[in-house]
């Protein structure tokens, strides 16, 4: 195969994997700092996704611009499930929390699937059928457009965490728990302001994500285990890790396509995360906490 | 797929009951069909689909078949069905505890399923128990193959699809003066999608086509993103596109063809997905083009002409499609099986349905028959090609209403 | 062995499991082949809820991706029956091998590098993942276009071959979840029963003491792919048709999880509460909206997740602790 075809193949991965890392970063905040199982994640991400379509078929907004109205949503929601329902969960053991999101997930999907019906949505912006072509290269031109729009958000969120107070007292009640509480924060309401902030995250990726991808109530679960593994292999605890874990799986799994089956593709992920498991648990840009 | 539990009953609409008790007492009053009379009041036929679940959509579109039977048995002086409805949530053990409770709650035929695996399931129960089992829409040979005497199917395997779709396919070539001299087969690695790449191992030699398949692409069927797929097959450099995929993987596939700026001559699809309703309406005139070498009725027979008018009726804006149609058959196979056997004793109706012949029907073929074994081999497949959003019947001959367009106009000239 | 088998249960536990025993053996008189079906659905809920409580509520390991074991166990039994005519009593060797092997496998790869916790989930969940692809290309049992078992219509029972009507398959599964029961209860009274409280209470002071810890978690691993292992064969000759897509599938570890959860991890009868429970909740509720009307899809897995997360909310421990309580049958742990 002539190299432009590994190149074009390569762009494309890490474009659309940049799109599943936002997503990560939501789960990486979540799961970093409040220590939350959140196998609800992906299901998060598909009411993000059906709202940009709803308000899409609605008002006829771009998604890109509606990333943050509906991360709006989303972080409202977030907040409203961690303080109302996940908190007294945070002391009790993983397979506890985890049938609590599992259960809340099953709602979920079956709400979705009764209001929207089980057929794909997506939404048909005008440029959906665009290409750039550079050199030897064509980019689908929607993917530029999510990528773009996903490093302007996560370059945001960069500096929220490092630069404002409210994302460094986030960052001190991930580090250091007790510590946080000596010196005063609230750490009910942070946990509830982070979980809201990883919902946003989702919330914003998911109205990206819907110009690439095609949305149906089952999407969720697929869209969990993607998130955990990139934020596994990508480093908890770490933002750009996350949004690395996801370049990395987006082009593992667009080359292994190519050079073998691409039914077989997911293999190569689940192999990455064996891998980084088994060798480097703590991912590849994250402390080592355990 | 996960949020299905372990089981459910039936349901038993109260709708369905209704809408049949109604539709006995307008017959009673009409004073028609005293062949239903001769019988114990209508037949109890449980149709088994998957209304929840991955297929729902398709189950859901099955069901358009059973809602047009009632009044067309009606016309056609067939007797009264009383249709019990379930859901086999796109699982194999729901499917086969809900044929147990529809045989249980007194069904004495069942119809269905959709899916292969469900299919299966069902017809072991059917089997076991001795109650006839129509299969609507089920493509993996092995079904039939078991000696069973319970179990039909009026509906082709995947060597029979195939065998049709390349017969179809020579006929087409002639016809245009066209052909492509290389393709690339890709398909989904779900169930139906590796029935057909096997059957292809052993079907395509048999056939002197003038393409070679030039390489095989197989991917996940829940793939969110082709875009890998389709680079590689555009990276083969064959002339066009063999498919077997399902509605949302051929969207996909079209949009990436169109990204990626790669019009094959002709795209060749042996499955569902290039011909629906969905697809027709996301891509408009990008849909153009695509022949689809399906299980499909016979726009030239009567009863199919009938059949769409009632479709067209009931439900404005839906083409007719294979979903409807064999649904419809099968039902028809047990409204007539019914009216031979002249009772509702299973055993009695399965005899009567080994010697079915329906020759005014709606599918191609010369009607409605079932060999030694339980399957109508006699069944043909058709060859059809989107334009302006209609589905024209290509090939054969002898079913067909329109002239092929081959190659199809390139993506980027379709204005 | 007896004494073994009832230590620790009081006189009215007995009686009680005396009872529902005798209702269990008496099933098939009274009821139809449906309800059988259900009862064997619960059944198989209630022997792999138990096999994955061995793991869980033993030994501390939250394995997600159990349905691995499921899988293997039936393709080994299957392809040995379908290639070369080998009954499945004598294909459960090889099935359980296998799916001993697997679990070993994972088992060493978690205990040994320190995996635990929710890592240890997602370790599970990638090789369950990774199972269902490659059987999804494993030609040699039909990949993805599915295994087909031959079935004929049962003029016979056939034990031995496993083909048979329901009620057969009733007291098969019946038998193999009393099995699963005893074995339970016996080991958790035995001295690794102990081992492996005191590793899921603090591993860290077990191993102080000098438990080898590794060592018997890797025996609770072990077990509980072995028992599941059964289960698949079980599944494999009842169904008759696998497709890796429905077998390996994410959600079927879950299903197999949620009856003991419910129920209660750890316990002994956790499991069957769970199972018996969840299946009897989402009969009723499917009668219930039908008589309500509500016949839309996804509306009976909405009560169904509501009541899972008032379950979860209001009954931590599970189910069979707060029951126990009430019914006063057990003095010690059960």
């Amino acid at each position: 195969m002539a190299a432009e075809v590994y190149l074009n193949v390569a762009v494309s991965g890490l474009l659309t994997g940049l799109v599943y890392g936002l997503m990560a970063v939501g789960l990486s905040v979540i799961f970093g700092v409040v220590r939350v199982v959140n196998f609800a994640h992906g299901e998060m991400m598909t009411v993000a996704m059906y709202l940009a379509i709803a308000l899409f078929n609605s008002l006829g907004l771009d998604p890109l611009v509606m990333a943050v109205p509906v991360a709006g949503v989303l972080f409202a929601l977030g907040y409203v499930m961690q303080a109302g329902l996940i908190n007294p969960f945070i002391t009790r053991p993983e397979y506890s929390q985890f049938m609590l999101l599992i259960a809340v997930a099953i709602i979920i999907v079956n709400v979705l699937l009764i209001v929207f019906g089980p057929d794909a949505r997506n939404v048909q912006t005008s440029y959906a059928f665009d290409s750039f072509l550079l050199g030897p290269l064509i980019i689908d031109a929607t993917k530029v457009y999510a990528g773009g729009a996903t490093l302007v958000i996560t370059a945001a969120l960069f500096a929220f965490f490092r630069f404002a107070p409210l994302g460094k007292a986030i960052r001190a009640c991930a580090d250091n728990y007790t510590g946080a509480l000596v010196v005063g924060l609230n750490v009910k309401r942070l946990y509830a302001l982070t979980f809201g902030l990883g919902a946003a995250c989702v919330g914003a990726a998911g109205s990206i994500l819907v110009l690439l991808v095609d949305v149906t109530p089952a999407l969720g679960p697929a869209l969990t285990l993607l998130a955990f593994i990139i934020v596994i292999t990508g480093g908890l605890g770490s933002m750009v890790g996350a949004v690395l874990g996801g370049l990395l799986i987006g082009f593992t799994e667009a080359m292994a396509g190519l050079f073998f089956t691409p039914s077989a593709k997911s293999m190569f992920s689940f192999g990455l995360l064996v891998l980084v498991l088994l060798f480097r648990p703590q991912g590849i840009l994250g402390k080592r906490v355990l | 797929m996960r949020r299905t539990s372990p089981l459910s009953c039936v349901r038993i609409t109260r709708r369905s009951f209704a809408a049949g008790a109604g539709a006995a007492g307008l017959l009673a009053a009409t004073g028609t069909a005293n062949v239903a009379r001769a019988q114990s009041g209508p037949l109890k036929v449980g149709v088994l689909l998957p209304r929840s679940g991955a297929q729902a959509g398709i189950g859901q579109d099955c069901q358009r078949g059973v809602e047009l039977a009632p009044a067309m048995f009606k016309a056609l002086g067939l007797p009264e069905l009383a249709i019990m409805n379930a859901d086999t949530e796109t699982n194999v053990e729901v499917a086969r505890a809900r044929a147990e409770k529809l045989i249980n709650d007194g069904a004495q035929l069942l119809v269905g399923a959709f899916d292969s695996g469900q299919s299966a399931a069902i017809a072991q129960v059917a089997e076991q128990k001795g109650i006839p089992f129509v299969i609507n829409i089920a493509a993996a040979p092995q079904i039939t193959e078991q000696g069973y005497k319970f179990v039909f199917r009026n509906f082709p395997t995947a060597p029979m699809i195939l065998s049709d779709a390349f017969a179809n396919q020579m006929e087409l070539f002639e016809a245009t003066g066209a052909a492509p001299k290389s393709v690339v087969f890709m398909h989904a690695n779900d169930t139906f999608g590796t029935s057909m790449q096997q059957g292809i191992n052993a079907v395509f030699p048999r056939f002197n086509m003038p393409y070679k398949i030039v390489e095989q692409i197989a991917y996940d069927a829940t793939a969110r993103d082709l875009s890998v797929e389709v680079a590689k097959a555009k990276a083969t450099g064959a002339d066009a596109l063999l498919m077997v995929s399902r509605l949302n993987d051929a969207i996909l596939i079209t949009r990436e063809l169109v990204k990626q700026r790669w019009s094959p001559m002709i795209v060749l699809s042996m499955g569902p997905g290039w011909y629906e309703d969905q697809y027709l309406k996301t891509l408009g005139k990008l849909s153009d083009g695509p022949m689809s070498f399906v299980p499909w009725y016979d726009p030239n027979k009567t009863l199919a002409q009938q059949l769409e008018a009632a479709l067209a009726k009931a439900y404005p804006g839906i083409n007719m499609n294979t979903n409807h149609v064999f649904t419809f058959e099968a039902l028809l196979v047990a409204a007539d099986a019914y009216k031979r056997a002249r009772s509702s004793d299973p055993k009695a109706l399965a005899d009567a349905i080994r010697t079915t012949n329906i020759t005014d029907n709606v599918s191609i073929g010369p009607g409605i028959q079932f060999n030694d074994k339980g399957q109508d081999d006699k069944l043909k497949n058709a060859a059809i090609q989107n334009r302006g959003g209609k589905l024209l019947t290509v090939a054969p001959k002898a079913a067909s209403n329109a002239k092929p367009e081959l190659p199809m106009r390139p993506y980027d000239r379709r204005g | 062995m007896s004494a073994r088998l009832l230590e620790g249960v009081s006189r009215r536990g007995i009686a009680l499991l005396a009872v529902l025993l005798a209702v269990l053996l008496a099933v098939p008189w009274i009821a139809n082949d449906y309800l059988l079906t259900v009862l064997i659905i619960a059944l198989y809920s209630a022997y792999t809820g138990q096999a994955w409580n061995v793991m869980m509520g033993f030994a501390g390991q939250l394995s997600l991706g159990h349905a691995i074991y499921v899988g293997l166990g039936a393709y080994a039994a299957a392809a040995l029956y379908v290639h070369f005519g080998i009954a499945p009593w004598l294909g459960l060797a090889a099935a359980i091998a296998i799916a001993v092997a697997c679990g070993a496998i994972i088992g060493f790869l978690a205990f040994r590098f320190g995996v635990g916790g929710v890592y240890f989930a997602i370790l599970t969940i990638a090789f369950a993942e990774f199972a269902r692809i490659g059987f999804d290309h494993f030609q040699w049992v039909g990949a993805s276009s599915g295994f087909f078992l031959p079935v004929a219509n049962y003029t016979r029972n056939d034990l031995w071959n496993l083909r048979g009507d329901p009620t057969m398959f009733y007291y098969v599964m019946l038998a193999l979840t009393v099995a699963a029961f005893a074995l339970c209860h016996v080991l958790l009274k035995s001295r690794i029963g102990y081992y492996w409280l005191a590793i899921r209470e603090d591993e860290i002071a077990a191993r102080s003491l000098g438990i080898d810890t590794f060592r018997y978690k890797m025996y609770a691993a072990v077990l509980s792919a072995g028992m599941t292992a059964v289960a698949g064969v079980f599944f494999a000759f009842y169904y008759n048709n696998l497709f890796p897509e429905q077998v390996f599938h994410i959600s079927r570890s879950i299903e197999l999880i949620l009856g003991p959860i419910i129920g209660g991890i750890g316990t002994l009868f956790g499991p069957l509460i769970g199972a018996f429970l969840l299946t009897s909740l989402s009969e009723a509720m499917q009668e219930l909206l039908s008589a309500l009307g509500f016949d839309a899809p996804g509306v009976k897995q909405v009560f169904y997740g509501l009541c899972l997360l008032v379950v979860v909310i209001a009954l931590p421990g599970g189910v069979w602790p707060w029951l126990a309580g009430k019914l006063h049958v057990t003095r010690r742990d059960p």
